[in-house]
């Protein structure tokens, strides 16, 4: 088996903030990193090793250190579109916004419903080395919504989870079965909670913008009637159930009543729902074209709080590159989604520099929770001898958005050409480092 | 002369009242000019005007058409089948070859809505929105405006009623913001099916029955009821809505008796409106088809004719 080659020589990163909410801390520390696991945590931690010509030690003062960040949902496109991403770009432009392993989800061509396509990738990414590939197989025979997949072989070919995504599961006794099955496994059932039958043609959020608009709406209802449901299944069949990408306050609500009861519930948000509304189409802008859609002032502001006080998990980019071609174009035409990998964490920043969400519940939405969510996840932490995956982040530091400074193949980002706070500088994946900013 | 404020009509918002009632004023000039024995007028000679049609609408192409050489510009009619779209030539692509024709308006009717503001961001010259996707329809607004302050004497505080598939007519969209800019109570009935989802947010009022709807209306405003509607359960049957909310004479009795009926036309008739009430003499929907050659003048000359050029008729001040 391919692994990427363990480095020797410590790695010392002083100085930093280091924040790790597995166990609270937020102090200034060094943290060193030796044999692939971290050594030591500690104020002057790194004096012990410095002595020692053979070590590498990295300033990081002013900056955040932080466990390895990790994306439960992205769209890398190989096999069979990569002219948008392939595994190299994606996982290169991975590593370059500060994630350690990030989870593909299977609607590629063909779709990753079996083992050969799920170990293709895998291996793919081995041989990459750097940032670590978990996918998501599909739920169904090719995203079909009828028959169930081979999730043991799935399963032991290196998925996580499974996922339609891109397809809501609409038959409810195969979304039931479907948990049944998974849960044998140990598989995370991610859901795109879309009632298609009410989402026909739909463009945007329904609302008074895609009235004014003349777009097709995609209303809420379509996304909390699923929500509803497969909470209910959840509990019927006690599997670890996953909203992908909500986007509603119906939503957010339906899980915070589930969570109460107890139910192993879980949800994720993106970078996009946090910080745009549909306000942001009132040009018929493609870039802001995303499914689920952008919606409401008070659908953005029930999932910052729900973001804040735990009820959604995780912060996933649901990075969804698309070519110029494919946005360049009539509104209706233009293809769904966004660029996200690379700019997540820079305009996420402005969250807590607003202080909308306190720096640890940051740290942690973007790494120990949604590694909790995977089987046997090592990261997620800066304990003592757990694996060594660490994001740094220069909080101040200023820069604008081109298209050249973007890893990812693609440039779909309504962000493009703007001024943006904090960056990802160094992405350590097993006590390697992947990923280094270059400074000017 | 005062320059228009406009490089393109994209949209009714974002107009202001007295650049509604400029161009209304510079129609009214033109509608004369129409009436005359010599119809033309040298105004855009040398002007390129393109209507670049993706949605087949015989009535607004020749409208337009009409109305570019009566001014004397060339006018060059491009239409783009669906099928031809399929064989992919993108709008992208279809720009930038209209753009090397350098022309001075480019006037687009298209299926997808929001093309029109596209083709403004991406070509060196004026475009009017013939009608986009559910979007708006400008000129259409603009010119049952003129054929209501023709027949009605003016715009203001009227009550009109607006009846129908309201939630995929671009043509009330647009006469919504139009009429509101003109203190008008605009109200809009049918079939909650045929309401779009935020009505209310159109500043308009909602009945859910015709009888209370039409009571007391100025203007009786009929949207067409195409046949998909029935599929993907928005209507039961062509036969239910005509006796629910089709206008014929009885219905029109509610309103005031002066009122006036308009149509954008193609009509169904026996569907949305009856013969009865199509042919008789409350109906302008012959007059909405004369406005619109004015209305469509006035445009094509506020918005690509020379600002120090009068329009070589007298009437414009
Ligand atoms: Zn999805």
């Amino acid at each position: 088996m391919l692994t990427q080659p363990t480095p020797s020589i410590p790695l010392i990163l002083r100085g930093g903030r280091v924040l790790d909410p597995s166990s609270g801390l937020d102090e200034t520390a060094d943290v060193v990193i030796e044999a692939g696991r971290i050594r030591a945590v500690g104020r002057d931690a790194g004096a012990a090793f410095s002595s020692n010509e053979n070590v590498r030690v990295v300033d990081v003062q002013g900056s955040w250190v932080c466990p390895g960040f990790v994306d439960l949902h992205v769209h890398l496109r190989e096999p069979g579109e990569e002219y948008k991403e392939d595994i190299a770009s994606g996982l290169s432009a991975a590593a370059a916004g500060g994630f350690v392993a990030v989870c593909p989800m299977p609607n590629t061509h063909p779709i990753n419903d079996n083992r050969a396509i799920t170990e293709m990738i895998v291996t793919r990414a081995q041989e990459l080395g750097g940032t670590r590939l978990l996918p998501f197989g599909a739920v169904t025979k090719g995203q079909k919504g009828a028959e169930l997949t081979e999730m043991a072989d799935l399963r032991e070919a290196g998925a996580i989870g499974v996922s339609d995504d891109g397809l809501c599961v609409m038959n409810a006794a195969v979304m039931r079965h479907a948990m049944e099955y998974a849960r044998t496994f140990d598989l995370l059932v991610s859901q795109h909670c879309e009632d298609h039958h009410l989402t026909k043609g739909a463009q945007m959020h329904e609302g008074a913008r895609s009235t004014r608009l003349g777009l097709r709406g995609w209303p809420r209802a379509a996304e909390d009637i699923i929500v509803a449901r497969d909470l209910i299944l959840a509990e019927l069949t006690g599997a670890r159930y996953h909203v992908a990408h909500i986007s509603s306050l119906g939503a957010v609500r339906l899980i915070r009543e589930a969570k109460s009861r107890g139910l192993r519930v879980s949800a994720e948000v993106t970078p996009h729902h946090l910080l745009f509304t549909d306000e942001a189409l009132l040009n018929y802008d493609t870039y802001c074209k995303v499914n689920p859609p952008l919606r409401e002032a008070e659908d953005r502001e029930a999932l910052l709080e729900a973001l804040a006080d735990g009820t959604i998990d995780c912060i996933a980019t649901d990075h969804a590159p698309h070519s110029d071609l494919e946005k360049d174009c009539e509104f209706e035409t233009a293809a769904v989604g966004i660029n996200g990998l690379e700019t997540a964490i820079a305009s996420l920043l402005q969250l807590v520099r607003d202080e909308v969400i306190k720096p640890l519940r940051f740290v942690e939405a973007l790494s120990a929770a949604p590694g909790r969510l995977i089987p046997d996840f090592e990261g997620g932490s800066l304990r003592e001898g757990r694996r060594a995956d660490v994001t740094v982040i220069d909080p101040d530091l200023r820069w604008i958005l081109t298209e050249e400074a973007l890893r990812s193949k693609s440039h779909n980002t309504p962000l493009l050409g703007r001024e943006l706070t904090g960056r990802p500088s160094m992405t350590v994946v097993g006590g390697a480092v992947a990923y280094e900013l270059e400074r000017s | 002369m005062e320059t228009f404020a406009h490089r393109h009509l994209l949209d009714i918002e974002g107009l202001t009242r007295s650049e509604v009632e400029r161009i209304l004023d510079t129609a009214k000039a033109f509608f004369e000019v129409s009436r005359r024995p010599v119809r033309k007028v040298p105004t855009l000679r040398g002007k390129t005007v393109i209507n670049l049609f993706y949605e087949s609408s015989t009535r607004t192409r020749t409208s337009f058409e009409l109305a570019g050489k009566r001014l004397s510009a060339d006018v060059i009619n491009m239409n783009i089948s669906a099928s031809s779209v399929s064989k992919g030539e993108t709008l992208q692509d279809t720009c930038r070859t209209l753009a090397a024709m350098h022309p001075d308006v480019v006037v687009i009717r298209h299926w997808a809505a929001g093309a029109p503001n596209y083709v403004a961001s991406r070509i060196d010259c004026s475009v009017i929105n013939a009608g986009d996707g559910m979007h708006a329809h400008p000129t259409q607004a603009l010119l049952d405006a003129f054929t209501i302050r023709r027949h009605r004497g003016t715009l203001e505080n009227l009550v009109v009623t607006i009846c129908g598939d309201v939630a995929h007519s671009r043509v009330a969209r647009s006469n919504a913001n139009l009429l509101k800019l003109f203190g008008c109570e605009v109200r809009v009935v049918g079939p909650r099916t045929l309401l779009p989802a935020a009505v209310d947010s159109l500043g308009v009022r909602v009945y859910d029955r015709l009888d209370e709807a039409l009571e007391g209306a100025d203007v009786v405003m009929v949207l067409r009821i195409q046949s998909e509607r029935l599929e993907g359960a928005l209507l039961p049957s062509l036969r239910e809505y005509a006796r629910t909310f089709g206008i014929g004479a009885k219905a029109m009795a509610l309103a005031k008796p002066d009122a006036i009926v308009m149509h954008p036309g193609p009509m169904n008739r026996g569907v949305e409106i009856e013969s009865e009430v199509a042919d008789s003499d409350r109906s302008v929907v012959l007059s909405q088809v004369e406005s619109g050659v004015a209305v469509r003048m006035a445009l094509l000359y506020l918005l690509a004719g020379e600002a120090t050029e009068s329009p070589a008729i007298g009437e414009v001040g």
